[in-house]
């Protein structure tokens, strides 16, 4: 999806803490992302390359973490894993299921100079 | 340059004129404030004249609005520039035993959307304050959306304020449409940029300056992917579906129809053309998200658009009355402050 203005994002939440953590480099940058947010892994990390360009974090690697998708399942009432928004529930077949963790876009950590 | 969508960044304009780039709600606050530090990203291109007839002021009072909110991450990230961040004590914390050597381990746990979020709450306590109700129309380019907005607006401007904000890459063909239909539009143009955001909206609002009480209809690029992800600070997103788009979209691109609260499902003056199964597009839509709501009707036979109407007068009521709730329970506190206050001066 709109991954380029997600890692332009990254980048302002990047420089924002090199200011307030003074810090000039950034080697590492880990973030998680849900499994059911949407964010292409691949497209993220081209367009992390792309948009760190000139900044602090120019050649820093991206580790992305992957957070697996959870949801309540409405037929058997438990809370099972969810791999996509439209699966079936894994226990007893049925739907819907509610996505209730895996949405996730975070900034976790980041390995700096 | 986003390798999915051709989504860049950059050339977004309100009815024909520059946005100073968003960044974060820090860059825009920063040049507002007049602070002198370091150059946050985009600042350079920050225009001091900014959109419409005196929108730099005026942004300036959402900016600080979002700064008094908490945001839903708990912390609100407009902050003016020159307050940097004060997560818990003011620097970001760093992994003991870690930052002794050359590298070091620094923690952030901020949502990427955190900036957008902050505008959008801004936008969405605005809309609150001024019985504004909201809705971010999305769907597929070519599913009726335009038509579907002039035919709501022929119904009901005679009884409710009515503004729309249009969102598409180029042109402002759309807008004018609108606008021919009587109430007042404004264009955003995002350019290379696949949807709108919070920052956008902001911006349009101040040129747009919807009514008390009003609806204020977000038409966002045609688009059933990238939107879902920004919160402009609506009510509620409403997709729409058309039955020419075939009935396993809401599997192709679930991410939507978990993101809407409504689905209309459009165009069904045209099902006995198509092979489309309105109930298996319904189910297909409710695994995705539940909760959704569903009305199925045609901008332009009409059919079923009775139910929708009802839809946006009963939740233009909700708003309208959620603000007078609100001044009323501040009225009441003020008359008590007021009467202890002469109660302390007799004393």
């Amino acid at each position: 999806m709109h991954e380029m203005s997600l890692a332009m994002s990254v980048i302002d939440i990047v420089e924002n803490a090199a200011r307030a953590g003074n810090f000039r480099r950034v080697s590492t940058v880990w973030l998680e992302i849900g499994q059911l947010s949407a964010v292409e892994p691949e497209a993220m990390r081209f367009c992390f390359a792309a948009a760190a360009r000139g900044t602090l974090a120019d050649g820093a690697a991206l580790q992305i973490i992957e957070i697996n998708g959870r949801g309540l399942c409405f037929n058997c009432g438990e809370t099972v894993p969810l791999a996509a928004l439209y699966d079936p529930c894994p226990t007893c077949g049925g739907y819907p299921v509610q996505a209730t963790g895996g949405t996730e876009m975070r900034v976790k950590e980041l390995e700096v100079e | 340059m986003c390798t999915t969508c051709g989504c860049g960044v950059g050339d977004t304009r309100v009815d024909g004129k520059a946005l100073p780039d968003a960044g974060s709600p820090s860059a825009e606050s920063s040049s507002a404030e007049g602070s002198s530090d370091g150059d946050p990203p985009g600042s350079s291109q920050a225009s001091p004249k900014g959109v419409g007839n005196n929108p730099a002021a005026s942004y300036r009072a959402l900016a600080a609005d979002s700064r008094a909110r908490p945001a839903a991450q708990g912390f609100a990230h407009s902050h003016r520039h020159g307050e940097t961040h004060t997560h818990a004590g003011g620097a970001p914390a760093e992994k003991a035993g870690t930052s002794t050597g050359h590298a070091r381990l620094v923690q952030i746990e901020e949502d990427i959307l955190a900036a957008n979020n902050a505008f959008a709450a801004a936008n969405r306590r605005h809309f609150a304050e001024h019985g504004i109700f909201a809705l971010n129309l999305v769907s597929s380019p070519g599913s009726g959306k335009t038509t579907l907005l002039c035919r709501t607006i022929e119904a009901l401007r005679a009884t409710l304020p009515i503004a729309v904000i249009e969102g598409d890459q180029q042109t402002s063909r759309d807008a004018e449409r609108i606008r021919a239909s009587g109430v007042r539009a404004v264009q955003i143009n995002t350019g290379k940029g696949c949807h709108l955001d919070a920052h956008m909206v902001g911006h349009a609002c101040d040129d747009l300056q919807p009514d008390e009480d009003s609806l204020l209809l977000i038409e966002n690029v045609g688009n059933l992917v990238c939107p879902a992800a920004f919160d402009l600070g609506e009510a509620h997103k409403v997709g729409i579906l058309s039955v020419t788009e075939g009935d396993d979209k809401p599997l192709k691109y679930p991410a939507m129809f978990h993101a809407a609260s409504l689905m209309l499902l459009n165009k069904v003056d045209l099902l006995p053309y198509v092979d489309f199964n309105v109930e298996l597009a319904v189910d297909y839509a409710r695994r995705v998200n539940p909760a959704l709501q569903v009305v199925t009707l045609s901008a332009t036979s009409g059919e079923g658009f009775a139910a929708w109407l009802d839809w946006l007068q009963t939740a233009c009521r909700q708003q309208q009355a959620g603000k007078r709730a609100t001044i009323a329970a501040l009225q009441q506190r003020i008359s008590e402050l007021e009467a202890q206050l002469a109660q302390h001066a007799r004393g």
